[in-house]
């Protein structure tokens, strides 16, 4: 019976989808950028030897195998250049990471708790930046924060200063970059949990003695948890290999692995070095992911 | 007459300050007004509740009963008149400075806390000295038999056992007035049945003032010492459970609490037993009631009440000794097991409602659709309503 056969097949491959997916967009890219980490530089095309060559047989491929090491890594961490950029990336993100949850909650939690009516309109604001080009509104912010931007003319209009800040090409405004490009990302899950909370249950703390603001770190804080670690998950990881911001609003010392691969890739053509950076990127994000979702199911095994 | 001798409904235990005008109600509201917007939630209402009492406020939904709660417990301020409870007005004080603690329909249990710390909760707030936290905690525990789930999260119980932790962290603060905003709705009919024995004994032995919102008149019924009928934000009936039974105040509660058949008419005059005599389409000959009113006026426009298990069906013609006999067909039979329901089309065109009780097993005579058939009612089975 074909029928039934071709159906069982597509019921199969319905679930397995996503591991397609990933598969053919994640896995074998990322197999290629792993061979290219080991393999070494060369002044060709592709700048990097040794080759595949099929051709050769199970000979030419034992000497693809032969061919390939780890040198890359060792020079990585040899050098104190990456390990400082994986470490100022690290800390550049835990920061922004931190100033997104400062700013993203209260927004977030404002939203949650307007007019239900309102509710849309705020939520369509939220992701309006969104249908302009990310680079664009980063670009924006070059115009607003240098020596004679908007910032700084409002600021000596006011008197709050007497000559410009330099601003533009530090570490502040990467920050001030950083946060406000990822901030959908952190107010949007935020959201979703704040919107989703049940507000008898202020009410019911109220109800039994606790102050409003009592009842935000007993009730509304921790029932918040999946939505600061999901937002915070989301802005972390990706601000960990940015490259747009740091380069456009930060300066020389502003040292972020995103922009290592990139000068790596770009200026030094070292391919093998960048594919090792990338590398070391996605072992440092994976980590954290992990440890994530293993908080994450652990804390749902509890709840249960 | 004798009948201001004889009790209305059941007697469940003498205990009715509301009759003594000496006694000092715990909680007043005066005037009362709420309004949303343009609608009017409750509506210059006054009502007052003493202490130890079990109160019911009984009504259909959006007939304004949760508001005139949620006043009580201070997350809604009246819009004009004002709530007092011991002598104290309420206006301005938030809900965590209130002597007076509320199950929540939802029951409102933190997801993230144990049954012991749901409990514990509200007298952390209140700074209690931790022994004496835990001593109470295990107190209310024991009170609602939840012992052995202290250390259980709220999604790993029943939804009863979720009601009782839902009682004992209300009841933990030992405040001055509990509020129990449908408090069994959740719950199959069993276990209701169950638990609202089980909070009428709560309530006698804890002597905590308990005001119930509920839109289930039986709950009202076997729960309460009275029973407050809401409808449009207005009190339609403030009275016992057996008061609002057999001497309900208008159309809407005869409707509402119980089921009743209602004969318009209008007042003819009195018969010289005292008895008035309404004449109806229902029947040729007038129905003769007995109801304490004095004051209709002959022509009046009235509409006798009658509970259809005071009604009785006769197979035969009646003789002439029963008092408002009404012919008619049988229109509907409902067998419910304990009894039968008979819709009976009258001549009239009518419809009368008429139980009864199955007290055998067998029939000799069943009465079936469209049977020819009679009822009857004493004088003292209608109740006149002039509204």
């Amino acid at each position: 019976m074909a029928a039934p056969r071709s159906r069982r097949l597509a019921s199969a491959l319905v679930p397995a989808a996503p591991y397609l997916w990933l598969v053919a967009f994640f896995l074998v890219p990322f197999g290629i950028v792993l061979k290219i980490s080991l393999s070494d530089p060369a002044t060709a095309q592709p700048p990097y030897r040794p080759l595949l060559d099929l051709s050769g047989g199970v000979g030419g491929v034992r000497d693809f195998l032969a061919g390939l090491d780890l040198e890359t890594f060792s020079t990585l961490l040899g050098d104190s250049l990456y390990v400082d950029a994986a470490l100022s990336s690290l800390r550049i993100a835990m920061v922004a990471t931190i100033l997104l949850l400062l700013v993203g909650y209260p927004l977030a939690y404002s939203m949650a708790r307007a007019p239900a009516g309102w509710r849309p309109v705020l939520l369509a604001l939220v992701i309006l930046p969104f249908w302009t080009s990310f680079l664009i509104r980063v670009y924006a912010w070059i115009g607003i924060l240098r020596p004679e931007g908007y910032l700084n003319a409002a600021l000596l209009w006011l008197g709050l200063v007497d000559q410009p800040l330099q601003i533009l090409n530090t570490e502040t405004a990467v920050f001030i970059g950083l946060t406000y490009a990822y901030l959908p990302f952190m107010v949007l899950p935020l959201y979703a949990t704040l919107e989703r909370l049940d507000r008898t249950l202020i009410d019911a703390a109220l109800d039994l003695g606790a102050t409003p603001i009592r009842a935000f770190w007993t009730v509304t804080a921790p029932l918040s948890l999946p939505g600061v670690i999901a937002g915070s998950l989301l802005c972390f990881i990706p601000i960990v290999g940015e490259f747009v911001v740091p380069d456009l609003l930060g300066g020389s010392e502003t040292l972020m692995i995103g922009r290592t691969l990139w000068s790596e890739f770009f200026s030094n053509r070292d391919w093998p070095l960048a594919s090792a950076v990338a590398v070391v990127l996605l072992v440092i994000l994976v980590v954290p992911i992990v440890l994530f979702r293993e908080a994450e199911a652990r804390r749902t095994e509890a709840g249960r | 007459m004798t009948r201001t001798a004889r009790a209305v409904g059941a007697v469940r235990r003498s205990f009715a300050p509301w009759t003594d005008p000496a006694a000092v109600p715990l909680i007043r509201f005066e005037g009362v007004t709420k309004r949303f917007g343009d609608t009017v939630a409750v509506d210059g209402l006054s009502l007052s509740i003493y202490e130890r009492e079990l109160f019911c406020l009984l009504g259909p939904s959006g007939c304004g009963k949760s508001t005139l709660m949620r006043m009580l417990a201070g997350f809604e301020e009246p819009s004009e008149g004002t709530v007092t409870l011991g002598g104290q007005d309420l206006a301005g004080v938030p809900p965590y400075r209130r002597p007076v603690n509320m199950m929540f329909q939802s029951y409102a249990l933190f997801p993230h806390m144990s049954v012991e710390a749901n409990v514990a909760y509200g007298l952390k707030q209140e700074g209690l000295p931790r022994g004496e936290i835990a001593d109470r905690v295990l107190e209310m525990l024991r009170l609602v038999k939840l012992e052995p789930m202290a250390r259980r999260r709220p999604d790993q119980l029943s939804g009863g056992q979720r009601q009782r932790v839902a009682l004992a962290r209300a009841l933990a603060k030992r405040p001055k007035v509990l509020l129990l905003d449908e408090p069994l709705g959740a719950l199959d009919k069993k276990l209701r049945e169950e638990t609202q024995f089980e909070l009428i004994d709560l309530q006698e032995r804890l002597g905590t003032t308990f005001v119930i919102v509920t839109h289930d008149q039986e709950e009202a019924m076997t729960m309460a010492h009275r029973i407050a009928v809401m409808d449009h934000g207005c009190l339609v009936q403030v009275a016992t459970p057996g008061e609002v039974y057999e001497q309900p105040a208008s159309r809407f509660v005869a409707g509402f609490v119980g089921d009743a058949t209602l004969l318009d008419g209008e007042v003819a005059g009195r018969t010289d037993r005292g008895l008035w005599m309404i004449r109806s389409a229902a029947s040729p000959e007038p129905l003769l009631v007995d109801d304490p009113d004095e004051d209709l006026r002959p022509g009046q426009a009235v509409a006798v009440a009658i509970r259809p298990e005071k009604m009785v069906l006769h197979q035969d013609p009646p003789g002439p000794a029963a008092e408002n006999a009404l012919a008619g067909e049988v229109w509907d039979v409902g067998y419910l097991g304990d009894w039968t329901v008979y819709r009976v089309k009258l001549d009239s065109g009518a419809l009368v409602r008429v139980s009864r009780a199955n007290t055998s097993r067998f029939v000799d005579r069943p009465v079936a659709w469209e049977d020819r058939v009679h009822v009857s009612f004493a004088p003292d089975a209608g109740v006149i309503l002039t509204d």
